[in-house]
């Protein structure tokens, strides 16, 4: 069928089963724009308040689904205000394509109205990225990019498209998804290390297995890789199987349920007392879906010095990168697991041993016991417990980043993948909004939780507005403490206390400002309070209508245990 | 002190040859020299062309690491959607060649003489020649392009042009060997 550029976009995203697509149109995206207006009820577009807002939803939408996101936005400034959302995704293994438009082809390197050239700003932070000059392509670029972002080692991609492309038509065939692997580049693909899933290597399985018989004091670390390769089930097998305990990484919650007492916490800089001695002491780490990031290793020469060190991973250039490695496997973590499994399955754990490498392990702290001060004011641990005790224990909790999201990943138990949303490598302050309004919309049933601070909700505060429209009901639980706590945290520790440019002695006034979106606003100063102002935003739920709660916390809070960058793992600076 | 240390890094470094054959498209280039640069690399010499398959390019990169790096590197290049295959070139299992043009000043006879039994002995040739200039091109790694650049200092070298390092495997294997699974 003979179809215009834009068209023939929409039918490819139609081809992929999306249905949901986060934008903000402009000039040069005009014609998709026009031609969205003709699927309506097919393709639900979530207009957003600005661009980086729409990248974070798509990624939330996600990371909370395990589909593909989408995200349209138009040329230059619209594309260059999605650079810190494609970032994001890609730090963090997510799978979004975003798709621009850039100017006509005759205007292109002429530094023309809104052009930029976005392949080029975001080649090192998408996994590929295209710029179709010929609608003739067009499909397949479509078709090989979804592909991209979601096969293999997920990540974003991103697909510039010209105007004058989106404009010209040419001949288009519905192309079912499963054929997509048959056809033109993507065919020769098929084995490429982006996107295939390597099989693993059945006596690297073997030797794996034996080294975990072998270990008398063995510990594993459930990395972003068992969250996104949805091998939960598997590795739950496998810690109950070996009996050993189980450190937890920023991206790996969700993956190793919170409620299991094999659970020693989070690891790394803020990692709990149990986790980092356990890491200190284990003779084998294994770790399966972990990049070994520095705010995991800390110091990298000493981490884990007394183990062998071994690796699951579904990305060959992981391996050794940040950590030497004694052992090694190439493969989805859901596959590694389950050989494994079946190669450990008469394997019984020497009772003795166990008992005194689990006694050792778990002498330590799994959590932080925070002492709640004298003051009146609400602490951290008063305000999540309240949470955890009020939301729906399946509600999915998306976080900003600071000491709010350091609280929120120590406190909570999370029991399924995708249930924290949080940006762990790329850091980003404003992702939590924009990613609880993606995780809302791809889960219109669950209680989205957004845990923010004050520095991080002014940063994209203006999203409360799709909030709004979109009768999204996300509960916004506020760490208020007036000031950037995390960085302010440093100064204390680090900087002899010269506080630079960190406290916010300064507004909106939270309350007022939910009250102008339309939303619910509640000001906390006691957990009282709190929980009261928790039923409450229970209850706007089902009006569809958002909360914004406002709690109040001392300045001077602090997140524990704390071990400082690149020193041993069991130097704690804070206890 | 710190530049101190970098050269310390540089001697206890090797130099590696890996060849990379990609998509013969706009933007490929800059994506694998890119990579290098923020690895922190930084490349020694740089060779694109065309392969037999217009449709494919090839590029040799040299650079200074140690072994484990470079592996690294090899499998960080792997993941680049328009990279078909990556191999490290060992030097005892390759020919390595790159293209030299010089272009001298010899105003006298002698000079011009003595320039020509350099070139014979390098079997360099002769390219362009008029009443004050001379200009040679020798193929050759690039010890004995290093030591052909060497014995002409000694004229007058008005302009020297390196192609960079081409190099493929010694006997049947090729790069293509890296695309099929193990």
């Amino acid at each position: 069928m003979n179809m215009k550029g834009a068209n023939i976009l929409i039918e490819c995203l139609l081809e992929q089963n999306v249905d949901t697509v986060f934008g903000y149109p402009g000039g040069a995206i005009l014609n998709i724009y026009d031609a969205l207006y003709d699927y309506a009820g097919k393709i639900r577009h979530i207009l957003t308040a600005h661009e980086q807002g729409a990248g974070h939803a798509a990624d939330g939408y996600a990371r909370s689904t395990g589909k593909v996101g989408v995200c349209f936005a138009t040329s230059g400034p619209g594309a260059t205000n999605l650079t810190t959302s494609i970032a994001t995704a890609y730090m963090d293994s997510s799978p979004v394509v975003f798709i621009t438009c850039n100017v006509n082809g005759n205007l292109i390197g002429k530094d023309s109205f809104q052009e930029s050239d976005i392949t080029g700003v975001t080649l090192p932070i998408t996994k590929c990225n295209y710029l179709v000059r010929d609608v003739s392509a067009l499909a397949d670029t479509v078709r090989e990019g979804f592909a991209v972002a979601r096969s293999g080692r997920p990540g974003p991609v991103l697909i510039d498209i010209q105007k004058d492309v989106t404009a010209a038509a040419c001949e288009y065939e519905f192309l079912p998804i499963e054929q997509h692997f048959t056809r033109g580049r993507l065919a020769k693909l098929m084995d490429h290390a982006g996107l295939k899933i390597p099989e693993p290597d059945l006596d690297d399985v073997e030797l794996l297995a034996e080294m975990l018989r072998e270990s008398k004091r063995p510990l594993l670390i459930c990395g972003g890789g068992v969250v996104r390769g949805r091998a939960h089930r598997e590795f739950r097998a496998l810690a109950l199987k070996l009996d050993a305990p189980v450190a937890i990484t920023v991206m790996g919650g969700g993956g190793f349920t919170g409620h299991d007492p094999l659970k020693t916490g989070m690891i790394g800089m803020h990692g709990s007392q149990a986790s980092n001695m356990a890491c200190d002491a284990c003779d084998l780490l294994l770790a399966v879906g972990c990049r070994f990031s520095d705010r995991v290793t800390l110091n990298p020469s000493s981490f884990a010095a007394n183990a062998k060190i071994v690796q699951i991973d579904i990305d060959e250039s992981e391996i050794d990168k940040n950590v030497r490695t004694s052992h090694h496997i190439i493969g989805d973590a859901k596959k590694v697991l389950s050989l494994l499994l079946e190669r450990l399955d008469s394997f019984e754990p020497d009772p003795e041993e166990h008992r005194k490498w689990k006694d050792y392990v778990f002498s330590f702290k799994t959590e932080t016991e925070y002492d709640d001060p004298a003051t009146d004011t609400l602490t951290p641990k008063q305000l999540l417990s309240a949470a955890a005790a009020i939301l729906p224990e399946e509600t999915l909790v998306t976080t900003d980043v600071g000491q709010h999201q350091m609280w929120a990943i120590q406190h909570f138990k999370f029991s399924y993948p995708g249930q924290l949303i949080t940006s762990g490598g790329f850091g980003t302050m404003g992702f939590g909004l924009g990613a609880a309004i993606g995780a809302q919309v791809g889960n219109p049933d669950k209680t989205i939780l957004h845990v923010t601070g004050d520095g991080s909700f002014r940063m994209n505060c203006n999203e409360l507005c799709t909030e709004q429209f979109y009768r999204l009901p996300i509960i916004t639980l506020l760490f208020n403490n007036s000031t950037l706590g995390m960085v302010r945290q440093w100064q204390h520790l680090i900087y002899k206390e010269r506080y630079c440019q960190t406290t916010l002695d300064r507004g909106p006034d939270f309350v007022a400002l939910a009250g102008a979106y339309g939303l619910n606003g509640r000001r906390v100063r006691s957990v009282d309070e709190l929980s009261d102002a928790l039923r409450q935003a229970m209850a706007a739920r089902e009006d569809g209508v958002g909360s914004i709660i406002d709690c109040h916390i001392n300045i001077d809070e602090m997140v524990r245990p704390m071990v400082g960058g690149d020193s041993h793992i069991a130097d704690f600076m804070l206890d | 002190m710190a530049e101190k240390t970098v050269s310390k890094a540089k001697e206890a470094a090797t130099r590696y040859t890996i060849a990379v054959l990609v998509d013969n498209m706009a933007g490929v280039l800059s994506q694998v020299a890119h990579l290098f640069s923020r690895k922190g690399y930084n490349i020694e010499t740089l060779a694109v062309g065309c392969t037999e398959d217009p449709m494919i390019s090839r590029i040799t990169i040299e650079i200074f690491s140690d072994e484990s790096r470079v592996q690294l590197l090899c499998n960080q290049l792997r993941k680049l959607i328009p990279v078909y295959s990556v191999k490290l070139l060992a030097p005892a299992e390759a020919v390595r060649r790159e293209l030299v043009l010089v272009k001298l000043n010899v105003a006298d006879r002698l000079a011009r003489d003595e320039v020509i039994q350099i070139c014979n002995i390098f079997r360099a040739s002769i390219i362009d020649i008029t009443p004050t200039a001379i200009t040679l091109s020798v193929i050759g790694d690039e010890r004995k392009t290093s030591a052909f650049e060497g014995l002409l200092r000694e004229f007058k070298i008005l302009e020297l042009a390196r192609t960079g390092i081409v190099a493929i495997e010694r006997g049947p294997r090729t790069i293509h060997d890296d695309r099929k699974p193990e």
